[in-house]
């Protein structure tokens, strides 16, 4: 597959200008850059949902028009997204056939289905079984369910848009045993990710993106991650990196016991104790889905403790709602930022007021101080360099970086004493990411306690001065960071090693 | 002044005119559509649509006809209000319709009741809209306690409730409770409201017919309104809510003390419905009250997208075109043609309201690109070592 000389541009500005990449048959070939390189635009492009204003894709040496998903999946290009599209309550059977649903006279033919879908993943070595509930499968499992529901749909070349960003370490080297597999198969696969050791170990050929143009073809074997960061940056490149220790022996919050249960009464966190003091951070590692979500959302009043007390500042506040937690100076950068950070129809400015409706400079009284939530916004813009036209543009069509860096400069604004930080990096490019970790320094020398949160590893442990791994919803071994390596935390984050005290 | 020069421009440029264009489009489209459907209907049926609509721009110069008007739109205003308050956090609040009636009935006994008589007028009028407003809040309310202990939705609960008022006020109709019978007909209602209970019309010039006076109580409440959404910590919860629930959740709003709090603001509007004509025309809760109007606001805050100036034309839009349809019997040409159209203007508003969305957010996101595009180039990643 090859594309040529692509460019398309939306009013004013080029999305996309003159790309060009050579996919070699049966290869892995990476596609790598920061935010806003233009690789989705490509992407799009690629898979019908965009046509480029000038250039043209040639697969097998003819050229190729697409005019819609549809027209990629006939000529053997499947997607696999980032963000799972499956369905929790349905099988892996019927995950896969939804929207082609092998029929036989009029009625649904799973058992053809059924055994296709275990050729495939015998083939392939997938190890997918189609009868199991995707809702009981881990996020491994989903991700080549998704995979094998593009080979399902006839696909000889899948293209993988950051398929690693929710994966453990562990989960990453199976992704990329599967991926070997489909290679020698005669699959070809572009794969787009952040994480460049992983594209040096898995890819056969690597192409870099600039703003919005090819700028580079290099081979895996001579090159190092920190050329190709340089390359995709177009300079120098961030290190997540503590300078010397600011932690002081004021404790800032202390979680005594917390527990908490489903509704049906399984432990989802069981007997966590922790504490984290004035100048801290205190990094929790952990496979997604082990209890994070819920230890943050029990730390910030939103889900209810079943037992255990937490005290912030020495003051309990076990049973304080959410807007008092944060009056008592919580601030909290989540997960999942279109479902709690910003309300996307908002401008930014209101955004800015978002969790801090009882703050100045947000309100005055009972009463929205507009003029100072705006001015205050364009302090925040200014600060966090969020690229924006202005503070009247609804969030939404920002970028998810520049989203995040307004939700960090808002959760740090009005001097908070807890930061509750779940992925702050998350989705934000180099840059970015630079910027949010200078910012929790710059907070934590003035003596902020930090709860960090994050599926990188190497965040983690270049942020962190304390590190505890969770793992079934228990806090079950703590590392010095300055000593831990990636490997030891992810295999005690799988539970396969028991962790050094 | 430079500041003020530039606030000006930023008022009054292109993307001004865009905004104002891109939330015109949908309603006019809406309006446009319905009548080339009416003018269809009107054609298949063998009647002229040139001469009806010519029938109803006569009948609207006709001053008694838009003083008719006005007062239609007043109440359709205040029963858009409470509907959009729900609508702004993402509540059905279908029982506007139970609430005003209740509220009206109850408010309109208390205003007819004999005690009354001596206290100054000021202080009836206050007291029958306090009653009325309470009494809205309070039904309205059991929608929102039961949606936040018992999970039950309030689009059935309201609905039910409506059933509930009506069974209510047909039991307290009654000569043996709260009505009495109405002089020269079968009918019953409420005792008479006496002349100091009463709020007198204003006189709309050529015309027999006047405007209700507590049409000010519209225009207050439309004020209020938008006022409280767009000032008020509450009304920014409000809205958040509506928004996005799980990130007012995150932001410190107790969604369910939200709830409640909006069923009853928006029920306490409800309860206002009614009161300009009770006090101005009707001056008694008879069996011939005006019913229905809670279905109506339903309308007019999809038309008017919850924004208080589009309700109020939407709800003067609703009001000529119930005012004019009247003049078409003259002319042969059944007046359901009005409701017809005004059926398929709401049918078509919610599908062009949400095609301008969609088109909006992709022009915003073009802005946004085209924007940055041009600025200056991505600073070079900082490197803190």
């Amino acid at each position: 597959m090859e594309l040529l000389g692509i460019t398309k541009r939306f009013p004013g500005v080029i999305a996309n200008s003159d790309v060009n990449v050579a996919v070699r048959p049966g290869t892995v070939h990476a596609l790598v850059g920061e935010n806003g390189a233009g690789k989705s635009t490509l992407m799009k492009i690629l898979y019908g949902m965009q046509r480029p204003d000038e250039g043209s894709i040639e697969i097998d040496g003819k050229a190729a028009t697409f005019h819609s998903p549809a027209d990629a999946i006939a000529a053997g290009i499947g997607m696999v997204h980032q963000h799972f599209m499956l369905a929790d309550n349905l099988t892996v059977l019927e995950n896969v056939v939804l929207g082609s649903e092998p029929r036989s006279g009029g009625r649904l033919d799973f058992k053809a289905a059924r055994g296709k879908i275990r050729d495939i993943s015998g083939r392939y070595g997938l190890g997918v079984e189609p009868d199991r509930l995707v809702d009981e499968l881990g996020v491994g499992d989903r991700q080549r369910v998704e995979i094998l529901k593009v080979l399902y749909r006839g696909a000889r070349i899948l293209i993988l848009d950051e398929p690693t960003a929710v994966l453990v370490p562990q989960e990453v080297d199976e992704l990329f045993g599967n991926l070997r597999e489909l290679k020698a198969e005669g699959l070809t696969i572009l794969f787009i990710s952040h994480k460049l050791d992983e594209v040096l170990s898995v890819a056969d050929d690597i192409t870099v993106m600039r703003r919005g143009t090819t700028v580079a073809s290099v081979a895996p074997r001579e090159t190092t991650a920190r050329q190709l960061a340089e390359l995709m940056v177009g300079s120098a490149l961030p290190v997540p990196e503590l300078r010397e220790s600011t932690v002081t022996d004021v404790p800032v919050i202390e979680v005594d016991g917390l527990t908490v249960n489903t509704p049906d009464g399984r432990a989802v966190l069981e007997d966590l104790s922790f504490t984290i003091h004035a100048g801290e951070v205190l990094g929790i590692a952990g496979v997604e889905g082990n209890g994070q979500a819920e230890l943050v959302e029990a730390l910030m009043g939103i889900r209810s403790l079943d037992s255990g007390r937490i005290f912030l500042r020495d003051k309990e506040i076990s049973k304080l709602s959410t807007r008092d937690r944060r009056d008592a100076g919580m601030a909290y950068i989540p997960e999942d930022r279109h479902r709690q950070g910003v309300l996307l129809e908002a401008t930014l400015w209101e955004n800015r007021i978002l969790g801090h409706q009882t703050k100045a400079p947000s309100v005055r009284g009972v009463l929205i101080n507009r003029g100072g939530a705006r001015k205050d916004t364009r302090r925040i813009v200014e600060e966090y360099d969020v690229r924006t036209p202005g503070i009247d543009v609804a969030v939404g069509s920002l970028s998810g970086g520049n989203q995040q860096k307004l939700i960090v400069g808002r959760e740090m604004s009005g001097n908070p004493v807890l930061l509750i930080a779940s992925h702050p990096t998350r989705g934000v490019d180099v840059g970015a990411q630079a910027a949010i970790w200078e910012h929790i320094r710059r907070a934590r020398a003035e003596h902020l306690a930090v709860l960090l949160i994050s599926a990188d590893l190497d965040e983690l442990i270049g942020m962190s001065d304390s590190l505890s791994v969770i793992l079934r919803g228990r806090l079950v071994a703590s590392y010095d960071p300055k000593t831990v390596t990636p490997e030891e935390l992810g295999s005690a984050m799988t539970g396969a090693g028991e962790g050094a005290a | 002044m430079a500041g003020y020069l530039t606030y000006l421009k930023r008022r009054f440029s292109w993307h001004t005119l865009r905004r104002v264009g891109l939330a015109l489009a949908a309603p006019v489209s809406a309006l446009v559509f319905a009548a080339i459907v009416s003018v269809i209907i009107l054609s298949v049926t063998g009647h002229s649509p040139a001469d009806a609509a010519q029938q109803m721009a006569d009948s609207l110069e006709r001053p008694r006809t838009f003083a008719n008007s006005l007062n239609n739109a007043t109440t359709y205003y205040l029963s858009a209000v409470a509907v959009a308050i729900g609508f702004k956090m993402r509540l059905f609040n279908i029982g506007v319709d139970g609430q005003y009636r209740i509220a009206a009935m109850l408010s309109a006994a208390l205003a007819g009741a004999a005690f009354m008589e001596n206290l100054p007028s000021f202080l009836r009028v206050a007291m029958t809209i306090i009653v009325a407003m309470l009494v809205g809040a309070v039904w309205a309310g059991i929608a929102g306690i039961l949606k936040v202990t018992r999970g039950v939705s309030e689009v059935i609960s309201t609905i039910m409730l409506n059933a509930v008022a009506t069974a209510v006020v047909a039991f307290l109709l009654n000569p043996s409770r709260l009505a009495v019978p109405i002089g020269g007909s079968n009918n019953i209602g409420t005792p008479p409201i006496t002349e100091g209970g009463r709020v007198s019309g204003i006189p709309y010039p050529g015309s027999t017919s006047t405007v209700f006076g507590l049409s000010i109580l519209a225009v207050a409440v439309g004020v209020g309104y938008w006022y409280l959404l767009s000032r008020t910590r509450f009304g920014f919860d409000l809205k958040a809510t509506g928004l996005s629930e799980s990130a007012a959740v995150a932001s410190g709003v107790n969604v369910k003390k939200m709830v409640v709090a909006s069923m009853v603001l928006s029920g306490a509007v409800a309860g206002l419905v009614g009161v300009p004509q009770l006090l101005g025309s009707s001056h008694t809760y008879a069996l011939d009250f005006p019913a229905g109007l809670g279905f109506t606001g339903i309308a007019i805050a999809l038309l008017g997208r919850n924004h208080p100036v589009g309700m109020a034309i939407a709800a003067i839009l609703w009001g000529v075109l119930d005012q004019t349809s009247n003049s078409l019997d003259i002319t042969g040409v059944p007046k359901e043609i009005v409701v017809i159209m005004q059926g398929v203007i709401v049918l078509s508003v919610v599908i062009a309201y949400e095609l301008v969305r969609r088109y909006r957010l992709r022009l915003e996101q073009r802005d946004v690109g085209a924007a940055l595009g041009t600025t200056k180039t991505p600073a070079p990643a900082e490197v803190t070592t």
